[in-house]
């Protein structure tokens, strides 16, 4: 049952792309979750929607973007998108919060323009709502390793930069700690490992796996540190189990994952009564 | 002047700040000399936060410049020398998932550096200060299960691990127990002499301050008396009134505070 995924390629690809998503995802929750900024993956994954539909709107009338990955076309407008986040976070320095709500309506309103030109939907959109098992190329593969690689390095660099700003800005800013430069570092990493995570859990679920398993996380931990090891296995419980689940019952992962997430975070409200 | 020869922690020169339309401080000049405790007091509202907000960098002012040991601030780089306890510690927010111990650490990490870690001889560090603030029994315990006066301990813990040459404290003191206060007063006044740590400690209790500390600051949108605390004392009852009882506003003001006098004082208070 499980060798079937060693035995296709595309299978394979899929399920070390989800194991590479199932510890990026939260590793960048934990910060967006106590900054209390969880919306914003919801935000940038609907921009990346737009994207994806723009591209898709290009490849009807032009061959070539119908041969372009409309990940790329996403991860643009996401990275876009989060620099206009974090723009607006300072014009509006006493409601951060409302540039979440701005960039998620704008993304859907012109993702619809554009799905709505292109001729409603279609198969490949489904997948990119939802996720897909099947859907994983190499170059899917490729991308997303790089970008593992790159956040990984980042956050061994940056760490306790982006821990002391996220529990106090003031403090971290006298001692010398550039936050803007960093700010902007960190909702660049949640715009790439948002828009490239859509493969495998779609865009209307990806931001759970950001927030579903920090939230669950935060029962148990004892300290900043643990937050990350129970989010990351959580997550990445979640999407093995979801991944195999999800093929053999011809299900879309997005769904089994966050079920699954779901379940999770259920148990540790059950066994972990403390107040956060 | 005997202190001119003293080098200066801070020199404030006529420095303004508007929120807005609003005035809230009006030509400060204040000269903090290198290893003096100044006890900085004024009624609510009367800039004292937004002054070392100021000074800390956190806050442009409208006019006027800011020197930290003899740099002007622009310049100045060496912020791990400065330790800041704001009055706000408690609006972090308080599920944060982290340690004592690991919020503690947060203050050495501007003095460790951009893509460095933190050594053994730093975690020993972070473990002495926990002990000086007494909360060596909480190393491992999430900050926000604390109470408010043990949280704010961590904090102080937190700007003292760095080992600054300048101290600011922003009514650190609220929420802490008498018996703590008198102990962190003493804490302070040891840091002060032995080391000759730089300290300014904001504070509506000027009154339970003054054997600790050697210099008073008064200030209401201007600074309306800055001396040491024999100075203070003798006029203690005018300043009182000049800064809490009357209309501040009509407070005229030359800005040498060292010529202080008790005609000046009713020329302020009189209305
Ligand atoms: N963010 C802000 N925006 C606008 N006005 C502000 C802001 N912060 C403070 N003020 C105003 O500036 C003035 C000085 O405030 P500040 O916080 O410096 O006073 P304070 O002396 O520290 O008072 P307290 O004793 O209550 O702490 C107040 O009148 C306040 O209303
Ligand atoms: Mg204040």
């Amino acid at each position: 049952m499980i060798q079937i995924f060693f035995q296709f390629d595309f299978l394979r690809y899929s399920l070390y792309t989800g194991m590479l998503i199932g510890l990026l995802a939260p590793l960048l929750g934990v910060f967006l979750v106590v900054r209390r900024l969880a919306l914003i993956s919801d935000a940038l994954s609907h921009i990346t929607l737009s994207g994806i539909a723009f591209s898709l709107l290009l490849g009807r009338h032009y061959s070539y973007f119908a041969g372009l990955n409309p990940m790329y076309m996403g991860m643009a407008f996401s990275v876009g998108g989060a620099i206009f986040i974090e723009r607006l976070r300072n014009v509006y320095r006493y409601y951060k919060e409302l540039a979440i709500p701005i960039i998620l309506s704008a993304g859907i309103g012109i993702g619809v323009v554009f799905i709505s030109l292109a001729n409603g939907f279609n198969n490949d959109l489904f997948h990119y709502l939802f996720g897909s098992v099947a859907a994983i190329r190499q170059s899917d593969f490729h991308m997303i390793v790089s970008i593992t690689l790159f956040v990984l390095v980042m956050m061994l660099l940056f760490y306790k930069e982006w821990f002391f700003l996220s529990f106090d800005e003031d403090q971290a800013v006298i001692s010398g700690i550039p936050k803007k430069t960093l700010h902007f570092l960190f909702i660049i990493m949640v715009a790439l490992v948002i828009s490239a995570s859509m493969r495998i859990v779609g865009i209307l679920l990806v931001s759970s796996l950001m927030t579903l398993p920090v939230a669950s996380a935060m029962r148990w931990a004892k300290s900043f540190k643990q937050t990350f090891l129970y989010a990351i296995l959580f997550s990445e419980i979640s999407v093995i189990v979801g991944l195999f689940s999800a093929f053999h019952l011809d299900i879309a992962p997005g769904g089994t994952i966050v079920m699954l997430n779901v379940i999770i975070l259920l148990i540790s409200l059950l066994l972990k009564r403390k107040g956060i | 002047m005997t202190k001119a020869s003293r080098s200066m922690a801070i020199e404030v020169e006529g420095l303004s700040f508007t929120y807005g339309q609003r005035n809230v401080l009006e030509d400060i000049h204040l000269h903090i000399p290198e290893g003096s405790f100044l006890g900085l007091m004024g009624p609510n509202g009367s800039g004292k936060s937004t002054l070392i907000k100021c000074i800390l960098g956190l806050l442009s002012p409208t006019t006027g410049t800011i020197k930290l040991f003899g740099k002007p601030i622009q310049r100045f780089n060496d912020w791990s020398q400065v330790g800041f306890v704001s009055q706000k510690a408690n609006s972090f927010n308080s599920g944060f998932p982290a340690t004592v111990f690991e919020v503690v650490s947060m203050g050495l990490y501007g003095k460790v550096g951009l893509l460095r870690f933190l050594t053994k001889k730093h975690k020993q560090k972070v473990l002495e200060s926990i002990q000086q603030v007494g909360m060596q029994d909480y190393v491992h315990q999430n900050i926000g299960e604390l109470s408010g006066g043990q949280q704010q301990r961590v904090f102080i813990a937190r700007a003292l691990v760095s080992e600054p040459k300048l101290l600011i404290l922003d009514e650190p003191t609220v929420g802490v127990d008498a018996k703590s206060v008198q102990n962190f007063y003493t804490m302070l006044q040891r840091l002060n002499v032995e080391r000759g740590m730089t300290l300014i400690l904001v504070t509506h209790d000027i009154g339970a301050m003054t054997e600790y500390i050697t210099d008073v600051a008064c200030l209401n949108k201007c600074l309306h008396f800055h001396g040491n605390k024999l100075e203070f004392e003798s006029q203690h009852d005018s300043m009182m009134t000049s800064l809490y009882g009357h209309d501040v506003r009509v407070i005229t003001h030359n800005h040498d505070h060292h010529d202080h006098d008790h005609d000046h004082d009713h020329d302020g208070s009189g209305h």
